[in-house]
C-alpha cells in the first residue's frame, strides 16, 4: 500500500500514524476494476448493506426483546403495537432476511454462471460458502425468537436432524436443547448466538474481501485484465452504480416493508408455540425450502440429513469438479444449457419443499434431488472435458472497443509495455 | 520452525553460551509448551461446552402420576411430560388383537406389542415422532390416524400402528415408550 500525500493536513497527520485513509482510498478509490462489469456485481455490495442494516434493526430489536418462553411472544407483539417505531424495525428485520437471502443468492447464481469460483479465486469462493452457512444458522435461529408455531415446530424439526448422527446424535441433540425438547433453555441460547453470529459473518465478510481484492473481481467475458486499459478507478465509476442498483434494491425492499410486510412469512407463526400441537403442514422459510426438498426426498432419516448438507458442501468443492479453464458461461454453450437447468432445477426444489411429502411431490422431489448432484458430480466434471468453448476475446476491452480481437489485442500489448 | 528458532537463541543469548547444541532438546520444551496449552485449552473448553448441558434443575423435572381410570375404551388422552406430549390410549379389544397379530418380520423396528405394555388395554408412548420430533395426529376425535389405525404424522408422513410401531415413513424407530408404572389398578406414575 502506497502512502498518499492527503491536502488536508489533519487526515495526513493521522494517516501517518493510522493509514487507514490511505487503505480505503486504496481499497475504494484507486482499487481498478474490470470497466465491464454489469448489473449482477452489484449484490455483493447490497449483501454488506443489507448485512449492516440487519444488524442495526437486530440489536434495536434485542432492547425491546424478551428471550425467555412465557415473554417472547408477547414482547414481539409489544414491539409490533408499542414500542415507537416497533413495527417499523420488525418488518424491516423480518423482512431483510428474506431480502438478504435473495441478494446472495443472487449473488452466487452470478458467480455460478460467470465461473467466479474458478482459479485464482478459489478462497474467496470457499469463504462465500461459509458465509452462506453462518446465514443459514443464523436466520434459523432468529426465526425461533418471536416464539410462534412455527418458530417452535422449526426448531424442533432442524435440531432433530442432528439426532440422525450414529451414535452421539442423541447427545449432541440434548446439548442443543439444554433440556429434553425445545424449550426456555433453547431459546435463551438461539438469542444469545443469534446476536453473536451476524459478527461472526462480519469478519467472514473481512476476509471475502481481503481475498476478493487480492486478484479483483472477475467480470463477464471472464478473462483477466490485461492492464489499466481494461479496468476503471473503482470510485466514482462503481460507488456511483452501486448506489444506483441500493436504491433500486432500496425501493422494492420499502415496498415489501410497507406494503406487503408478511408476504413472505408464514401466518402459523402468529400463533404462540404449543409443544403440544404440531401445525398440519409445517414448512421453514423459503429461502430453505430447497434444502427441506432434499431431506425430505431421501427415504431414510440419516441419509436425508447427509443429503442436504452434502447439497451445500458440493459448492466447497465445486472449483475442482468444474476444470474447465474458461470461466464465463458466454463463451461455454453446453454449459450455458446445464447451468439454467440447473437453475430451473433449484426453483423446482424450491416449490416442492413447501409442497407435503406425498405422492406425486415425493417422487419429483426425487429426480429434483438426483438432478442437483449429477450437475455437480458428474455433469460439471464432464462437461469440462467434453465441451469445446467458444474463442475468448483477447482482452476485456476488445469486444467493447469493437476494432476486432486483434487491433484491440495490440493496443493491450502497447500498453502494458508503457506501464 | 522450531529449529532455527533454537539454532538462533543458541548463539545469542549469552545465558546459553553453555547449554549444548542440542536442537532435540529445544524442539522437546516447544512441543511440550504446545501440548500444555492444548490440554489448558481443551480444559477450559469442556465446561463452556458442557454448560449448554440440561441443567440441574432441568434433570430434576418430577415425574408425574396420571389417573387412567377415567380414559373410557377406545379414548386417549395426552399429557405433558419433560416438557414432551406423552400419549396414553385405552385401546379397544380389536385394536389389541390388531397390534397382537403383526409379522415382526415385516416391521422396521421389531418389537412385540406385549413388549411395549405394562397392561395390553394401556399403550403409553411419546407423542413425539422419531423421524424430526412432530407430534402425530390422532389422539382426537376425528384426526387422521395413519393407514395403520394408530398415529400419523403430518410433517414427513410416517404411519404408525396401534402399538405406536412404525410401519411407513421415514421415521426410523417406534414411538418411544417412556419408563412408567402402575402405582395401582387406576394410577400410572410416569418417569
Ligand atoms: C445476519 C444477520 C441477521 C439475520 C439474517 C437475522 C434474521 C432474523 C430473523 C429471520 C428473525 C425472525 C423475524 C420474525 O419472523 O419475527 C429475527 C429476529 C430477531 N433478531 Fe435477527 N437477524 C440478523 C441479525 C440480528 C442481530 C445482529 C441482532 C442483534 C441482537 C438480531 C436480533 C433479533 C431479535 C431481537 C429478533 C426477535 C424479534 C423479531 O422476531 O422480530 N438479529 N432475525
Ligand atoms: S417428524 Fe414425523 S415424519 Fe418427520
Amino acid at each position: 500500500m502506497s502512502a498518499k500525500q492527503f491536502s488536508n493536513p489533519v487526515v495526513r497527520w493521522i494517516d501517518h500514524r493510522l493509514p487507514v485513509f490511505s487503505f480505503l482510498d486504496h481499497e475504494l478509490h484507486e482499487y481498478p476494476t474490470p470497466k465491464n462489469l454489469n448489473y449482477f456485481w452489484n449484490f455483493g455490495s447490497l449483501a454488506g448493506i443489507t448485512l449492516v442494516i440487519m444488524i442495526v434493526t437486530g440489536i434495536v430489536l434485542a432492547m425491546s426483546y424478551t428471550p425467555h418462553v412465557d415473554h417472547a411472544f408477547d414482547s414481539v407483539e409489544r414491539i409490533m403495537r408499542d414500542v415507537n417505531h416497533g413495527w417499523l424495525l420488525r418488518y424491516i428485520h423480518m423482512n431483510g432476511a428474506s431480502f438478504f437471502f435473495i441478494v446472495v443468492y443472487i449473488h452466487i447464481f452470478r458467480g455460478l454462471y460467470y465461473g467466479s469460483y474458478k482459479a485464482p479465486r478459489e478462497l474467496l469462493w470457499m469463504l462465500g460458502v461459509v458465509i452462506l452457512l453462518l446465514m443459514m444458522a443464523t436466520a434459523f435461529m432468529g426465526y425461533v425468537l418471536p416464539w410462534g408455531q412455527m418458530s417452535f415446530w422449526g426448531a424442533t424439526v432442524i435440531t432433530n436432524l442432528f439426532s440422525a448422527i450414529p451414535l452421539v446424535g442423541d447427545s449432541i441433540v440434548t446439548l442443543l436443547w439444554g433440556g429434553f425438547s425445545v424449550d426456555n433453555p433453547t431459546l435463551n441460547r438461539f438469542f444469545a448466538l443469534h446476536y453473536l453470529m451476524p459478527f461472526l459473518i462480519a469478519g467472514v465478510v473481512i476476509l471475502h474481501i481481503i481475498a476478493l481484492h487480492r486478484f479483483g473481481s472477475n467480470n463477464p467475458i471472464g478473462i483477466d485484465a490485461s492492464g489499466p486499459q481494461d479496468t476503471v478507478p473503482f470510485h466514482p465509476y462503481y460507488t456511483i452504480k452501486d448506489f444506483f442498483g441500493l436504491s433500486v434494491f432500496l425501493s422494492l425492499f420499502a415496498a415489501a416493508v410497507f406494503f406487503f410486510p408478511n408476504f413472505m412469512g408464514h401466518p402459523d407463526n402468529y400463533i404462540p408455540a404449543d409443544p403440544m400441537q404440531t401445525p398440519a403442514h409445517i414448512v421453514p422459510e423459503w429461502y430453505f425450502l430447497p434444502f427441506y426438498a432434499i431431506l425430505r426426498a431421501v427415504p431414510d432419516k440419516l441419509g436425508g440429513v447427509l443429503a442436504m448438507f452434502g447439497a451445500i458442501a458440493v459448492l466447497f468443492v465445486l472449483p475442482w469438479l468444474d476444470r474447465s479453464p474458461v470461466r464465463s458461461a458466454r463463451f461455454r454453450p453446453a454449459f450455458k444449457i446445464f447451468f439454467w437447468l440447473f437453475a430451473i432445477d433449484c426453483v423446482v426444489l424450491g416449490y416442492l419443499g413447501g409442497q407435503p411429502a406425498e405422492g406425486i411431490y415425493v417422487v419429483l422431489s426425487r429426480v429434483a434431488t438426483v438432478w442437483y448432484f449429477l450437475h455437480f458430480l458428474v455433469f460439471l466434471p464432464l462437461l469440462s472435458v467434453f465441451e469445446t468453448p467458444r474463442p475468448l476475446p483477447q482482452s476485456i476491452s476488445s469486444p467493447v472497443l469493437g476494432g476486432g480481437a486483434a487491433l484491440a489485442g495490440a493496443a493491450a500489448n502497447a500498453a502494458k509495455e508503457k506501464v | 520452525m522450531a529449529k532455527t528458532l533454537s539454532k538462533s537463541s543458541a548463539g545469542k543469548s549469552p545465558a546459553d553460551k553453555n547449554a549444548p547444541e542440542n536442537p532435540g532438546r529445544r524442539d522437546f520444551i516447544v512441543v511440550a509448551s504446545y501440548a500444555m496449552g492444548a490440554v489448558g485449552a481443551a480444559a477450559f473448553a469442556w465446561p463452556v461446552i458442557n454448560q449448554m448441558n440440561p441443567a440441574a434443575d432441568t434433570l430434576a423435572l418430577a415425574s408425574i402420576e396420571v389417573d387412567v381410570s377415567k380414559i373410557s375404551e377406545g379414548q386417549s388422552i395426552t399429557i405433558k411430560w419433560r416438557g414432551k406430549p406423552v400419549f396414553i390410549r385405552h385401546r379397544t379389544a380389536a385394536e389389541i388383537a390388531a397390534a397382537d397379530e403383526v409379522d415382526l418380520a415385516g416391521l422396521r423396528d421389531p418389537e412385540t406389542d406385549e413388549g411395549r405394555v405394562a397392561r395390553p388395554e394401556f399403550l403409553v408412548v411419546l407423542g413425539v415422532c422419531t423421524h424430526l420430533g412432530c407430534v402425530p395426529l390422532g389422539q382426537k376425535v376425528g384426526e387422521v390416524r395413519g393407514e395403520y389405525d394408530g398415529w400419523f404424522c403430518p410433517c414427513h408422513g410416517s404411519h404408525y400402528d396401534s402399538s405406536g410401531r412404525i410401519r411407513k415413513g421415514p421415521a426410523p424407530t417406534n414411538l418411544e415408550v417412556p419408563p412408567y408404572e402402575f402405582t395401582s389398578d387406576a394410577v400410572i406414575r410416569i418417569g
